[in-house]
């Protein structure tokens, strides 16, 4: 019994931190509906902030606290000029463009926090005056897990004070509720938004800062965190406060509870969690129908540019593409057949965003399943390369004709964070499940037979397959197919009231889209000759989702050359340099300021005003 | 009906997109073929060396893992920078390396051997930390047929399940760290053992091997907890509690890094270490116990790396020059780094040649002395006989360290050739 009151205490310690953190962002995205890819940033700057002062001055209670309050106001006035310097510009641009921007700052965040703390983990002094334990039944409890216990609710106070009984609190509110309203009454959304940066930062460095006593800070905690932080966010509700709390003392108890009865649970529980909440309530716990953010991007005004000859001009440039060989070295033919792989890629998670207007985090899921399918029936079956090829889009297609048919049940954020559930479903499966997908040592040897095997073959090859899928792609968007699925993204009751079933459409998309990244994920197999989970990880989904975002979403073209743009930046600056991370973050802070609207969508602009 | 669009013509209006694609594509290839070498490791002194110089291609985490692939690289570098000086390999060529990053990635890591292998033209691939991107690179490796000396990934697979015939592996994989540490846990008291390990094929092939090896030296010992974290998001509390309630008399640790130092301090906290014996791998090594500074554990039965504390002269020499050259203390991976090199550099001279089938027949059964001592790769499994320190854990002058130590040959930790060559593939 004992026992089983401590496991329960230390839950709520875990979900005091998850609660500062996810605080902070549910907080951003109410008011500015920026998804802030970068707070899990805020957060690990703050704990290597609040090492640095908890080092020099952390001797003293009062040094310690104060060091700790010190980070959080060092981390507001960061995300306040991250705002003012690169959100601020991005208002007018497509929704969840401003997630690219976070993104080159995630990138240009954990360059800079190497080089200014260095590569090492730093173990920070314990809080001066809790250091010790205390009995709870016989049972020993760390001081400073009871103290962090207690600023859990404490915060949510304070923040429930400033939200309802401050003038700058109701303003937040309103504009949470209907931004364009509160700026037509007059209140300066710039000024709303730099506050409400500066305090959800604020509290991703407290809680960050409130680590440095129980673990060691290092360069991998803004990727720990600010998965599970959106998790929270979007069980709880989002903009919800108190259901950030409730999903944070949800989840810390699950994960205290869980490792007794199955200790392998803790890859996938938060996101089994998460999935069951999106399933049983389309707005997470707490949240309200009408705090939902809308599900189309809003701005997209002239729907795909393509026209009646986009396939002559295709055609067109096949044959150059097709020469490539001609001219190319081994290396540049194994880059350019990424490419192609990644342009399909692209395009698939394309045909959901730009055509359907349903933005997935978890695309990568039916890209690694079609590499896996290949590679399962090469290792199993030992089939031959165009059999297990065509296996590729069958298993992705029936993955996501599962997880479709419950991800196109939601909208927005809500539907983004289902597929990420979904994705890390079907990783930690392929991650855990040693005797068919070899865990994390993945599967070796698929690599093409002797016909396929020469650069130049698999180059043709990969060329073949993806230019027929994205032509099937680019009609399947100018078929009534894509014109359904348009008209559901711009207005959902209307389509329905003309007859269309929208989730239907959504549902096929869904499938389609799947099928298509799955092809891909095959032909990306054989061309490595080995796939393991990583194929199936967030990085891999957000990679295609900077992709498509780079290149523009309202044309057919932006994410083909968002893929190019992106994989040969990668590839070329990481042989460049060892800083590759802080020149690819400041290559897209620099696009996205400079083409608010998407590479292609930039092109596009500039013609029509001519 | 008047169309009043502003722009030319819809066929204008795809062109450009198209043209863009083609155009970046031609770009695509240009910059592939003309992209020069990064400029490569060299001492650029004209005349010294008689012979083309030999290229070798490095990979690791770099950016990913920069806490223990920083002092690898540095390892390295000053073992290029001796054979250099000493007048390179086979006694007439420069030995050159270029280093790249893999992002962490296996993808990633395979696209870089290829650009290594055809853009730097390079003769042998080195490197890499984490098992699989071991695993992917030696698979490329078999495949192009270029010798692979893998430093640093501990699975067994990569020399026994998925070994070939041009990887070869320097340190002791998790089956010899286990065996180490089982000869000393079989003599502790202890009968009922829990078990704490991160959840991916290095933890669980660990207490696989422990449990297997320790049952067969102490058929009365029992496993009463196993405890799987996520690597790298260790939930401290409740794991320590949970080990806790099973009453272990022993606990057997194979988490490291970050979640090492939150294990130790929540057990710490809640006592869990009180009155119970720890064996613990590689927290001896001093990327792991070092950032603990005094809070490092007290007593625990490591492997590890007591570079301070072994004098043999070959050793001292090593952190000598390793001090002197990057102002910092060894780790255990700037030792796996420098011996790296050096066998690459032995091979390459003892096979006279920078062809691959000379050098991977060479490595076969390559003896070299190293600060640690001789250092066999061993012809029937590729694997290297570099052994690992065992000890106990200590904190002397606010810093952890080891002490009665002692040196475990990798010779004495390895199966017979015969049953290691039956574990490999048919070649």
């Amino acid at each position: 019994m004992s026992f089983l009151l401590v496991q329960a205490l230390s839950g709520l310690a875990t979900a005091a931190t998850l609660f500062l953190v996810s605080s902070g962002l549910t907080i951003v995205f109410g008011v500015t509906r920026i998804v802030n890819f970068a707070h899990g940033s805020f957060y690990m700057v703050g704990a290597y902030a609040g090492w640095s002062l908890i080092e020099r001055f952390g001797g003293t209670p009062a040094g310690f606290w104060g060091s700790v309050a010190a980070a959080a106001l060092a981390m507001g006035v960061l995300g306040a000029a991250m705002e003012i310097g690169l959100l601020r510009r991005l208002y007018r641009s497509p929704e969840l463009f401003q997630l690219l921007g976070t993104f080159g700052v995630v990138l240009v965040v954990q360059d800079l926090t190497a080089w200014a703390w260095g590569p090492e983990d730093l173990l920070g002094r314990r809080a001066p005056g809790l250091k010790g334990s205390i009995d709870i039944l016989d049972q020993p409890f760390p001081l400073y897990d009871l103290v962090l216990i207690g600023l859990g609710p404490l915060v949510l106070g304070l923040l429930w004070l400033l939200f309802n009984r401050t003038r700058w609190g109701t303003l937040v509110r309103a504009a949470t509720q209907d931004r364009e309203m509160t700026s037509a009454l007059g209140v300066d959304p710039a000024r709303l938004f730099t506050g409400v940066l500066f305090l959800g930062c604020a509290l991703a460095g407290l809680g960050g800062a409130l680590q440095v006593p129980r673990e060691s800070v290092t360069l991998q905690m803004d990727m720990a965190i600010v998965v599970e932080a959106f998790v929270v966010v979007v069980v709880g509700g989002m903009g919800s406060l108190t259901g950030a709390f409730l999903a944070s003392l949800l989840i810390g108890q699950l994960q205290a509870f869980g490792i007794l009865v199955f200790p392998q649970i803790t890859l996938v529980l938060v996101f089994l969690f998460m999935a069951v909440v999106l399933v049983l309530r389309p707005h997470g716990l707490l949240g309200r129908p009408d705090e939902a953010p809308p599900t189309a991007p809003a701005t997209v005004t002239v729907p795909l540019l393509a026209g009646r000859h986009a396939g002559t001009w295709a055609l067109a440039l096949l044959p150059v593409l097709a020469a490539a060989p001609l001219v190319a070295g081994d290396y540049a033919l194994i880059l350019l057949t990424e490419v192609v792989i990644l342009a399909l890629f692209a395009a698939s998670l394309h045909l959901l965003i730009g055509l359907g207007g349903l933005v997935s985090f978890g695309h990568a899921a039916w890209f690694g399943l079609g590499a896996y399918g290949s590679a399962l029936l090469v290792r199993h079956l030992d089939a031959p390369m165009p059999l297990a090829l065509a296996g590729a889009p069958v298993l992705a297609g029936l993955g996501a004709l599962v997880a479709g048919w419950f991800c196109v049940r939601r909208s927005g954020l809500y539907f983004a964070m289902l597929t990420l559930a979904f994705a890390q479903i079907v990783w930690s499966i392929v991650f855990q499940w040693y005797a068919v997908t070899g865990g994390d040592n993945g599967i070796l040897g698929v690599w093409p037979p002797g016909w396929a095997a020469g650069k130049a073959t698999y180059y043709w090859l990969t060329l073949a397959l993806c230019g027929g899928a994205l032509w099937l792609l680019y009609r399947a968007a100018f078929a009534p197919f894509g014109y359904a699925l348009r008209a559901g993204r711009d207005s959902g009751l209307r389509a329905e009231s003309v007859g269309i079933d929208v989730r239907r459409f959504q549902w096929m998309a869904f499938v389609l889209a799947g099928a298509a990244a799955g092809l891909a994920g095959g032909l990306y197999a054989f061309a490595k000759g080995s796939v393991f989970p990583t194929l199936l990880a967030v990085p891999q989904s957000v990679d295609a989702l900077v992709m498509v975002l780079m290149g523009g979403i309202q044309t057919i073209t932006g994410p083909l050359a968002g893929a190019v743009v992106f994989h040969l930046l990668e590839s070329e600056v990481m042989s460049l340099t060892d800083w590759w991370r802080l020149v690819l973050g400041l290559i897209i802070v620099a696009l996205v300021l400079v083409f608010p609207k998407g590479i292609v969508g930039f092109l596009s602009g500039i013609r029509s005003r001519t | 009906m008047k169309h009043r669009h502003p722009t030319a013509s819809p066929l204008a209006k795809v062109l450009r997109p198209a043209a863009l694609f083609a155009a970046m594509s031609v770009a695509v290839s240009a910059a592939a073929l003309t992209a020069g070498p990064a400029a490569a490791q060299s001492a650029k002194e004209p005349g010294k060396f008689s012979g083309a110089p030999v290229r070798v291609g490095e990979i690791n985490s770099y950016t990913g893992l920069p806490a223990f692939t920083i002092p690898y690289r540095q390892g390295w570098q000053l073992a290029l920078e001796e054979i250099n000086a000493a007048g390179g390999v086979i006694g007439c060529c420069e030995l050159q390396v270029v280093s790249r990053d893999d992002a962490g990635k296996p993808d990633d890591a395979v696209r870089v051997a290829q650009e290594l292998v055809t853009n730097e033209a390079v003769d042998v691939l080195a490197g890499t930390y984490f098992s699989h991107i071991g695993l992917a690179v030696a698979d490329f490796a078999a495949r192009n047929k270029v010798p692979f000396v893998a430093a640093e990934p501990l699975t067994d697979a990569i020399t026994w399940s998925k070994g070939n015939r041009y990887t070869f592996r320097l340190r002791p994989s998790t089956y010899m760290q286990a065996a180490m540490l089982v000869e000393e846990a079989a003599k502790l008291p202890a009968k009922r053992w829990a078990t704490v390990a991160p959840n991916y094929e290095y933890g669980q092939s660990a207490v696989s091997w422990f449990k297997q090896l320790l049952k067969e030296k102490r058929p009365d010992v029992e496993f009463v907890a196993e405890q799987w974290p996520v690597q790298g998001k260790l939930e401290a509390g409740p794991t320590v509690q949970a080990l806790a309630a099973a009453k272990p008399d022993a606990i057997f640790n194979v988490t490291f890094g970050a979640d090492l130092a939150k294990f130790v301090r929540e057990g710490e906290g809640r006592g869990l270490f009180r009155n119970r014996k720890v064996v613990s791998l590689l927290t001896g090594e001093p990327e792991y116990l070092e950032p603990m500074k005094d809070e490092a554990p007290e007593g625990w039965i490591v492997t590890g790396y007591p570079w301070e504390q072994i004098d043999t002269p070959a050793h001292k020499a090593f952190v000598a020059a390793y001090s002197a050259r990057f102002k910092e203390t060894p780790k255990a991976g700037s030792i796996v780094g420098y011996i790296t090199m050096k066998a690459v550099a032995a091979a390459i001279t003892k096979a006279k040649s920078a062809n691959a089938e000379p050098i991977v027949d060479a490595l076969a059964g390559l003896t070299i002395d190293s600060p640690v001592g001789p250092v066999t790769f061993r012809a029937s499994d590729h694997q290297a006989t570099m052994g690992a320190y065992v000890g106990i854990t200590t904190v002397k002058d606010g810093r952890g360290t080891m002490k009665d130590w002692r040196y475990a040959d990798g010779a004495n930790y390895l199966p017979p050739d015969d049953a290691a060559r039956k574990m490999r593939p048919a070649e």
